[in-house]
């Protein structure tokens, strides 16, 4: 039984100029253990969808429809109080600026307390976890009494992710946990959240925007367009054999430092304003496969061969 | 004696440029080595990919040939003229109209109360002197056509919160090619542009590099992009370069242990999904204050010697255009 099973998502932003879809109707499930990549362009909704999962969106953003089932429970209709034991023990999220989510006035070390005591660990209990946090995402435990500008940019993140981890959660939302960082320093992230999700168990859901990445980190791979899902796959499927047209694209965008070079061309045009979408499918403006039905109706998730879906005319 | 054509002779050469920036106070000054003795040098028709972790001193390296901060040492030649010393306080108005720059961020180097078309007649009235209208709009227009801005008529008139990031950055490349520059510095063009237009990006500096034989610097830290449009790539790593060469010797046979631990780090899906532990490089770009002796990748390098950390290695050549500033290929010779 999936971990996560959301149907339906629906999320408007109320503008000056009118009603935003920015995330249209998303259906998607997370199994225990799972690395689900979500894929797209900024202001594809995906932060979005994550936020809502969560119930932290601001206004002007309003969930108008849907369900987020945490086994039996749905997530969109807790009450306050099951919403506070809920985040943090069952879903934790890490954001993808570590700089903005520390507080720049406090210790590292009472950041974690704070987290544990408030959840009942005694102080002594807490301080020993938080040791063991720190071992676990790789600094050392005396960097617990630094202020956040003392760490570098590598280490926040990393303290983030302590963070999250400190009431084992079952699982993880990471909006982009490494694009403000470097190469070098994200590789070296990434391999330790790959290494506490085979010690820890959890389920990630991963956000980004760079396909190649996911590729390698995620077990299976959803991408989404203008706030809708056009496809899914295995992580390794969708690569071999990408399917959407916008999806062939996104693989498109990215050179590559093995095998030959030859000429990528990305995706012509810009993405849509959300305020008045395309009609049809939304990708039709841009689509170099476009026919003329792709104006006029919106294509159906359709299975195309066993765990691959997709959203396109075309199939 | 050989002829060299006006393609290969160098249009800008830098030799040992230096930036330190004090910081401290007035009894204890310390200094930033932000760039050391970094040479290279850029031909007509070529693009230069500088590779390398923030703080490894890309940017300060081209604002200084932008001449937009001054030069602690070293000299910057611009068609065999010794520019530092032929224009020693401030660049002329011509060697900023021949090099031009474009900078990372569409979304603040345009000025949101100015439409496209003042963008672009601004450069032409000063550096051109153009003032008859007609010509002035012509030229508007076949600049905004040449970055494949279309309907050029409709876009000229359009304020910058009215494009796409993408967009912006064709008006900021139009904006620096409106003067026929010669050099153009592209800081980190693509990095804030949605993934899937960036290529588009990429194809269009190729283009204006082929068709107009202009020369650039294009900085990234995504060795993938260097290597698509680099004709050349130079790495940096901590203010020094330590290695360069042609793009697919750089990508194919990287000797710096450093350059390698760049690659191992670039996501590739196409090489297959991997796990790879060979390489225990750890730890980020060490402290730029009054550094230690030595090479700085010493403290992070899986291969230190002893020598590593006395003193900083010299330039091995390893073949005509492939070069490494490391101990573990010979002796070099200290530049």
């Amino acid at each position: 039984m999936a971990l996560l099973d959301v149907k339906n998502l629906q999320v408007e932003y109320l503008t000056a100029r009118g009603p935003v879809k920015a995330v249209d109707g998303i259906s998607f499930n997370i199994n225990p253990g799972e690395v689900v990549g979500l894929a797209g362009e900024s202001g594809s909704g995906k932060s979005t969808a994550a936020h809502a999962i969560l119930r932290i969106l601001r206004s002007p953003a309003i969930i108008t429809g849907g369900q987020a089932l945490f086994g039996e429970r749905d997530i969109l209709s807790m009450s306050d109080e099951e919403l506070e034991q809920f985040r943090w023990q069952n879903i934790a999220i890490v954001f993808q600026s570590a700089m903005n989510s520390l507080n720049p006035v406090m210790r590292i070390r009472d950041q974690l307390l704070d987290v544990m005591q408030q959840k009942g660990f005694s102080k002594s209990q807490a301080l020993h976890r938080a040791r063991n946090l720190f071992n676990l995402v790789g600094i050392e435990a005396s960097r617990l009494d630094s202020y956040p500008h003392e760490l570098s940019g590598g280490m926040r993140q990393r303290t983030v992710i302590a963070i999250s981890l400190a009431l084992s959660p079952d699982m993880l939302i990471m909006d982009e946990p490494t694009t403000a960082l470097d190469v070098v320093v994200q590789k070296d992230i990434l391999e330790q959240i790959a290494v506490l999700r085979e010690k820890l168990g959890f389920s990630i859901l991963f956000i980004t925007h760079d396909l190649s990445l996911l590729v390698e980190f995620s077990t299976r791979i959803l991408i989404m367009y203008a706030g809708q899902i056009v496809e899914q796959a295995p992580a390794y499927e969708l690569f071999k054999n990408p399917l959407h047209p916008y999806t062939v694209g996104l693989m498109n965008s990215f050179p590559s430092i093995s095998g030959d070079k030859h000429r990528l061309t990305g995706i012509a045009g810009s993405p849509p304003d959300m305020i008045a979408p395309p009609s049809g499918c939304r990708f039709h403006p841009r689509c170099p496969k476009a026919m003329p039905v792709c104006s006029q109706k919106t294509p159906v998730m359709k299975t195309v061969s066993e765990d691959h879906t997709v959203a396109c005319h075309l199939y | 004696m050989t002829f060299l054509n006006s393609d290969s002779s160098p249009i800008l050469s830098v030799h040992n440029l230096t930036k330190r920036f004090p910081v401290g106070s007035v009894f204890m000054t310390h200094h930033v080595h932000a760039v050391e003795d970094v040479s290279f040098s850029v031909n007509r028709r070529q693009v230069i990919a500088l590779v390398g972790e923030s703080g490894s001193g890309k940017t300060t390296t081209i604002r200084m040939i932008a001449r937009l901060i001054p030069v602690t040492k070293g000299g910057i030649k611009f068609k065999s003229v010794d520019i530092l010393k032929a224009e020693p306080h401030q660049a002329s108005l011509n060697y900023r109209r021949m090099v031009q720059m474009i900078f990372q961020d569409p979304f603040a180097s345009l000025n949101s109360v100015h439409n496209i078309e003042h963008h672009l007649a601004r450069p032409l009235l000063i550096h051109k002197k153009m003032v008859d209208h007609d010509e002035l709009e012509h030229r508007v227009l076949s600049l905004l056509e040449l970055v494949e801005l279309k309907p050029a008529q409709d876009i000229a008139r359009r304020y910058p919160h009215q494009l796409s990031g993408g967009q912006r950055q064709r008006v900021a490349i139009a904006r620096a090619l409106a003067v026929d520059p010669e050099l153009i510095l592209a800081d980190e063009p693509i990095s804030m542009l949605d993934v899937s237009i960036r290529m588009g990006i990429l194809n269009l500096i190729e283009k204006l590099k082929e068709e107009l034989g202009i020369a650039f610097v294009y900085i990234t830290h995504d060795l993938a992009s260097a290597r698509y449009i680099g004709d050349l790539i130079m790495v940096m790593h901590a203010g020094h370069m330590v290695e360069g060469g042609g793009s697919e010797e750089i990508i194919g046979g990287a000797l710096h242990p450093y350059t390698q631990l760049l690659l191992s780090a670039v996501p590739d899906p196409h090489s297959g999904l991997r796990t790879r532990k060979d390489l225990q490089a750890r730890g980020e770009v060490p402290s730029l204050i009054d550094p230690p002796p030595g090479c700085p990748f010493a403290a992070r390098c899986p291969k230190v010697m002893d020598v590593c950390r006395q003193v900083m290695p010299g330039q091995s050549y390893v073949s005509q255009e492939h070069w490494v500033r490391c101990h573990l290929y010979g002796e070099g010779t200290s530049v």
